[in-house]
């Protein structure tokens, strides 16, 4: 039996192999399924990011676009004398201011950089000349000017807007400071979650509105440095050790990039979800596999082991009756060998016996001796024998014989040896034999036992004065020689006749059966092959069937 | 008794041992050693009792048997069997063997077989003459 390694080895290959072959489709399923939906989240962050920053950019530009407008149409709908006039600028102010809280000033400054008209809250300012500053230089040549968020001498956060006009042969700006605020409040929105950010920063870096978490207005915050590009674009920026997600775009009217970020949580969380759903969904599945295969497994191992065992012992019992056959044969032919010579050694001690009973021999004085001695020799000669004998009878009765037997000789056979019993009873056994009943394999000597058993059963049933009746006949589907002996005797009460078999069962008195002709009869018919069944009815005699088949 | 008696047996010392056996009792015997020379021998001179082994090479015990029933009805065959099969003994008697003795044989047992063969055989001779 092959238990141990060789099984411990098959079980490792068999559980390792189906994991395997289990898993590994489910962790790449698994491993699919996470990427597409990071991949999927991921787009569509993007893209609401893109979104987001495109809207704003555009609300950003749209206002700086409406105010530049708003001061250019003041400028252009009025000459410089208009505005010179005192009061005029207020009234303009004050119309500004109506629709926009945002506006803190209005000033006019001419060609030489002086202020020549103010309204607003820092008069200090009417003294200020701007002819060395770099936007008097551009505004005049650009005819417009907005400028980067400072501080300022009015020491508070703002930013200004100038168009300046060219009337006849004299320039002059008007030039408004707005309260950076406003800003603020553009590019902050609820849109960007809880944990969300939105600002501007000019071209050094320099945040141009106020963040909600990190840096103050006015202070750096480095994204690193980016050229001018069109559209929006989305970036992963490191900001203080973490990655965040950013959405960048230039506005149009001024240098200024909008940065969103997005909110982190937004981003991660339903990834982190998912990634845990698919971790929980491959442990449970693996361990569904896992568990699954090793049950299989062990299953069909152990199916395996029983099949090698059964195999095994079938094998075993195979060498057994193999060798208990051939050992029959051998016996046979042993017993054989020996019956001659013994025979011999039997006729030479008789012969010497012979020649002892001559008259010169008897007056020898070792007579005595001669004469026990072969009585010795025969002796033991007949103890030998009688090993021999009972050794071949053993190899007869191991060695069934398939001889072609002629059943209706058979049974005529047996019917002599009871002929004289069945005669001085008064019975007569009268017989239908088939004509020309073919042969059949079988052991003629086995059925004859049979045949004989219940004939002479029949005989001691009726007792006296009766008769015997036995036929034979061929069936076909299924091909089968029946041999039926139906007897005039009194009959089997239903409740004995399935006990008839039975071992040791008799109705005989005590010592006049043994009860065991029947039991044989019936397990000889079934080796043979066939069936023995018996019909009865209590008062109308016993019929004994015997059914052989033909092949 | 004047019997006549033919051994057939491959076994020599077997045969001669018996020859003796039978010679010491005044019972004429004469012995084959194989089928061949018995029926040689049984158109010679007339037998009343045959004893023959049953396991001879050459024509076998069954086959002179057959042989002899059929040429000469009127004598008488006991058969020896060393292999102790019911069948062969049972077919032999089928064939019209008197009777089958088993090897190592009882001589005595023999001798009262030859005697009760002979008796028939003297009977079957008076039957067929017509008494």
């Amino acid at each position: 039996m092959i238990e141990g390694s060789g099984y411990t080895k098959l079980r490792i290959k068999m559980i390792l192999t189906t994991l395997g072959f289990s898993l590994i489709p489910l962790l790449i399923l698994g491993f699919t399924i996470y990427r597409q939906f990071e991949a999927a989240h991921t787009a569509k962050i993007v893209q609401h990011l893109n979104h987001i920053t495109e809207n704003k950019r555009r609300t950003i530009d749209l206002f700086l676009n409406e105010r530049l407008s708003q001061l250019m149409a003041i400028a252009y709908t009025h000459k410089l004398e208009y505005f010179l006039e005192s009061g005029t600028l207020e009234r303009v102010f004050t119309l500004m201011q109506a629709r926009s809280k945002y506006y803190i000033d209005l000033g006019i400054i001419d060609q030489d950089g002086n202020h020549v008209m103010y309204t607003g809250p820092y008069q200090a300012i009417r003294t200020a000349n701007y002819k060395d500053q770099e936007w008097f230089d551009q505004v005049q040549a650009k005819g417009f000017y907005i400028s980067d968020v400072f501080m300022g001498r009015r020491n508070y956060p703002h930013f200004i807007i100038a168009v300046s006009r060219r009337d006849g042969d004299r320039n002059w700006i008007l030039r408004a400071t707005i309260d950076s605020d406003i800003f603020d409040s553009l590019v902050q929105s609820d849109q960007l979650g809880a944990n969300g950010d939105a600002f501007l920063l000019n071209s050094e870096s320099i945040l141009q509105s106020k963040p909600r978490f990190g840096a103050k207005l006015l202070g750096k915050m480095d994204l690193g440095s980016y050229a001018r590009f069109p559209g929006v674009r989305t970036e992963s920026i490191t900001v203080d050790g973490k990655p965040y997600l950013f959405g960048l775009t230039w506005l149009e009217n001024k240098n200024w990039m909008l940065a969103i970020r997005d909110d982190p949580a937004e981003e991660l969380t339903p990834l982190a979800h998912t990634r845990s759903t698919v971790w929980i969904i491959l442990a449970g599945g693996f361990l569904l596999i896992a568990g699954g295969t090793i049950l299989t497994s062990n299953t069909i191992l152990s199916q395996l082991l029983e099949s090698e065992r059964e195999k095994a012992s079938l094998n075993a019992s195979l060498t057994q009756s193999s060798k208990m056959a051939s050992l029959g044969k051998m016996a046979a032919g042993v017993a054989h060998e020996i019956n001659n010579p013994l025979a011999i050694i039997k006729e030479q001690a008789g012969w010497m016996r012979d020649l002892l009973g001559e008259e010169d021999i008897k007056a020898s004085p070792n007579f005595k001796e001669f004469a026990d001695s072969i009585t010795k020799i025969e002796f033991h000669v007949t103890r030998a024998k009688d090993v021999t004998h009972r050794l071949l009878g053993f190899a007869r009765r191991m060695d069934p014989v398939h001889d072609d037997v002629n059943i209706n000789e058979v049974i005529l056979q047996t019917i002599t040896f009871l002929q004289n019993e069945a005669r001085y009873r008064a019975i007569e056994i009268d017989t239908n034999l088939q004509k020309d009943l073919p042969y059949v394999a079988s052991d003629p000597a086995q059925l004859q036992q049979v045949c004989l058993n219940i004939i002479d059963n029949a005989i001691d049933a009726i007792g006296k004065d009766g008769n015997i009746h036995v036929a034979t006949m061929a069936v076909h589907d299924p091909d089968e020689v029946i041999i039926t002996i139906k007897d005039s005797g009194p009959g089997i009460p239903k409740e004995k006749l399935d006990k008839i078999f039975d071992p040791f069962f008799t109705t005989k008195k005590v010592g006049e059966g043994t009860g065991l002709g029947l039991t044989i009869s019936f397990s000889i018919i079934q080796k043979l092959g066939g069936r023995l069944k018996v019909e009865s009815e209590e008062g109308h005699g016993a019929t004994f069937i015997i059914s052989l088949p033909m092949h | 008794m004047d019997t006549h008696i033919l051994l057939v047996d491959d076994e020599a010392d077997f045969v001669e041992t018996l020859t003796k056996r039978f010679r010491i009792r005044k019972i004429p015997v004469a012995a084959a050693g194989s089928g061949a020379e018995a029926l040689k021998l049984l158109e010679e001179q007339e037998f009343d009792v045959v004893i023959l082994d049953v396991r001879m090479p050459g024509m076998g015990g069954m086959e002179l048997l057959r042989l002899i029933r059929a040429k000469y009805p009127l004598t008488e065959v006991i058969m020896l069997t060393g292999h102790a099969s019911l069948e062969t003994g049972m077919q032999g008697m089928s064939m019209g063997a008197y009777d089958y003795v088993l090897k190592p044989a009882d001589f005595d047992e023999l001798l009262d077989k030859v005697r009760r063969a002979a008796e028939r055989k003297a009977l079957n001779v008076r039957a067929q003459s017509g008494n």
